[in-house]
């Protein structure tokens, strides 16, 4: 094999790792779309919102401290305990629930057969109603996620492609995990909607509300569900994303990464988010690999979404979309 | 004879009971738009109860009320000897009441069988973790569910579609399909808007001969809502007519025909 190809190999791995990343932050967007119909704007601070809460729960940190502190006069920062990953990460898991019920009871349920552009707004207001409440319970300095993931060089890939190929390559164990956990929360989520009975529900929901209610589905139930849902997946993306490069405010702007994912999938799609994430990741690492070095690089930061554009003029449904046919 | 509280017996021999779904007084506006206007009326357990009138005259509002899709500003509805609290549609549906839609409201993106299987979500209890962790009871579950779901397939003669995407199917048998899903729910109170609007003349005759067969054989209470004066002459057992919001004839199809009121309203909409 020729060398650019071995390097190309290397890329093509390491694109489709990062895909799968922007891949679990769109179907975040694809769930509560198909569902209600809305754009979460918030996708992104909700899995900037967990993580937050994970390494909070984690160190044993005392939400509010700040606000208790100035209210109260006190000086309590920690309860003085730490507390186990997986248990932290059920406790944040139980915090995304309540999110997902406040969302719907405060807001969504208010909003109901509004325009959609209306409820875009609105979760325009609680993406940044959500980092406020996320500063304020847990302050907003970077701080350091670690669940325990295996994180730097695999060294076994390493050897073995050096054995072969007389080039090491470089891939890291938090992506390969990633990958893995990824793949599980996906096919999860299939089992979930196709099996179950609020499975069901939820894909008869996102079908048709009115015959939804016909048969006795209740939709603010589901609703509440599928948030929470959202919820689980951003806290996955979180926990990932913080692990790779801290848990700071531009884990938020993952979600503009999710943008073009969903162009290219469209956007009531699961597989089209999938797919859509694996073809951006693969893509803007090749499109690096091998254009970057004669444009002076940094393409990553556009190259997705001019992707996105070129599909937007000429397959405006998405890859898995249905051909949209105007009624005349 | 109708008077009696423990029902009647109808010409070809099928027993009424009494009463299961009472609606007194209902008003219900839109705005300054008045789509019913003091109703009262009731449905006998058993019978096939037909809700005529012209255009605009305020039938699936009616059905909407009944089946909580509408509120009513006025009114009470009773429902098995109960006054009813105000209840979402939702709710009125895990009461056994299953409906269909004038304009078919079906879940276009899932197959025939999956829509119809819809109908039965309310008849499994298994849990989120019970399904994950007890396997046995959700699978005992499912068949049941499915044997239930093959049952009325079978009746309502869409075999051969059942794992046809609903959205490429023609309009009469989407109405099908629609009325399919209701039944699953194995309801007690089975409510239908028009279902043989847009139809041929020979869908229409499979869909009377299916809803008198439901009716028939599952003993389901039906009421339902039609355009057409011939189709609901030979279908219902007793008809309310409404014309601009108000009831204006309540009795047996041969009683509603000859009521002056009726004959005038429908003359005034005969060529629409
Ligand atoms: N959701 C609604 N909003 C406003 N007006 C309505 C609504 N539903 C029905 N109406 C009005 O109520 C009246 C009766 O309508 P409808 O019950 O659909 O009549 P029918 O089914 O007998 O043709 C009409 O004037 C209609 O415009
Ligand atoms: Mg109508």
């Amino acid at each position: 094999m020729s060398d650019q190809l071995i390097y190309a190999t290397e890329v093509i791995l390491n694109g489709l790792m990062a895909g799968v990343l922007y891949a679990l932050v769109a179907l975040g967007f694809v769930l509560i779309y198909k569902a209600s119909g809305i754009f979460n704007y918030a996708q992104g601070v909700m899995a900037l919102f967990a993580a937050m809460t994970l390494v909070g729960i984690m160190n044993g940190q005392v939400p509010f401290a700040h606000l208790i502190n100035a209210i109260f006069g006190a000086h309590i920062t920690h309860f003085g305990w730490n507390v186990p990953a997986l248990l932290a990460i059920l406790m944040t898991m139980a915090v995304m629930v309540l999110m997902a019920w406040c969302v719907q009871h405060f807001v969504m349920r208010h909003l109901v057969g509004q325009e959609p552009i209306i409820l875009f707004m609105a979760t325009i207001g609680l993406a940044y109603f959500l980092e406020g409440v996320a500063d304020l319970m847990w302050g907003s300095e970077i701080k350091t996620l670690d669940v325990g993931l295996p994180q730097g060089l695999n060294v076994w890939i390493d050897d073995t492609t050096y054995g072969i190929f007389g080039y090491g390559f470089f891939i890291d164990n938090l992506d390969i995990v990633a990958t893995v956990i990824a793949a599980i929360l996906v096919a999860a989520l299939v089992a979930f909607s196709q099996y179950t009975k609020q499975g069901r529900a939820m894909r008869a929901v996102a079908d048709d509300h009115q015959a939804a209610l016909s048969v006795g589905i209740s939709l603010s139930f589901i609703w509440v569900l599928v948030w929470s849902v959202a919820g689980f997946v951003a806290l996955v993306a979180g926990i990932m994303w913080g692990t790779k490069s801290g848990v700071q405010f531009s884990l938020s702007l993952i979600a503009l990464k999710a943008l073009p994912v969903l162009m290219l999938g469209g956007f009531t799609s699961i597989p089209g988010a999938i797919v859509g994430g694996l073809i951006i990741g693969v893509g803007e690492k090749l499109f690096e690999f091998a254009i970057g070095p004669l444009v002076g690089g940094a393409t990553e930061n556009w190259f997705a979404y001019v992707l996105a554009l070129i599909f937007l003029v000429f397959r405006p449904q998405g890859l898995f979309g249905e051909k949209i046919i105007e009624r005349v | 004879m109708l008077d009696a509280s423990e029902g009647y017996i109808t010409e070809d021999g099928r027993k009424i009971g009494g009463v299961v779904m009472e609606m007194k007084n209902i008003t219900l506006r839109f705005g300054g738009v008045v789509a019913i206007k003091d109703i009262s009326f009731d449905i006998r357990e058993g019978e096939i109860r037909a809700i005529i009138g012209p255009n605009g005259a305020g039938k699936s509002s009616m059905l909407n009320v009944i089946s909580g899709f509408y509120v009513p500003q006025e009114g009470e509805v009773w429902f098995h000897g109960q006054k009813r609290p105000p209840m979402r549609p939702y709710e009125v549906a895990r009461q056994g009441i299953a409906r269909t839609f004038q304009n078919i409201a079906l879940f276009e993106g899932m197959s025939v069988l999956d829509n119809v299987m819809t109908g039965r979500l309310n008849y499994m209890q298994a849990g989120l973790f019970a399904q994950a962790i007890w396997r046995g009871k959700a699978e005992r579950e499912e068949t049941e569910n499915r044997e239930a779901v093959e049952k009325i397939i079978d009746f309502l003669e869409i075999q051969h579609i059942r794992k046809t995407p609903v959205s490429r199917l023609p309009y009469g048998l989407k109405k099908r399909v629609e009325l399919a899903r209701a039944l699953a729910a194995e309801p007690k109170l089975l409510l239908l808007d028009e279902p043989m609007a847009g139809m041929n003349v020979e869908e229409k005759e499979d869909m009377s001969r299916f809803i008198l067969d439901v009716n028939d054989e599952f003993g389901t209470t039906i009421a339902l809502i039609e355009h057409d004066m011939g189709v609901v002459m030979d279908l219902s057992d007793r008809v309310v007519v409404m014309d601009y919001g108000k009831k204006i004839g309540d009795g047996t199809p041969d009683e509603v025909r000859n009521n002056q009121e009726v004959i005038d309203a429908y003359l005034g909409v005969a060529h629409d």
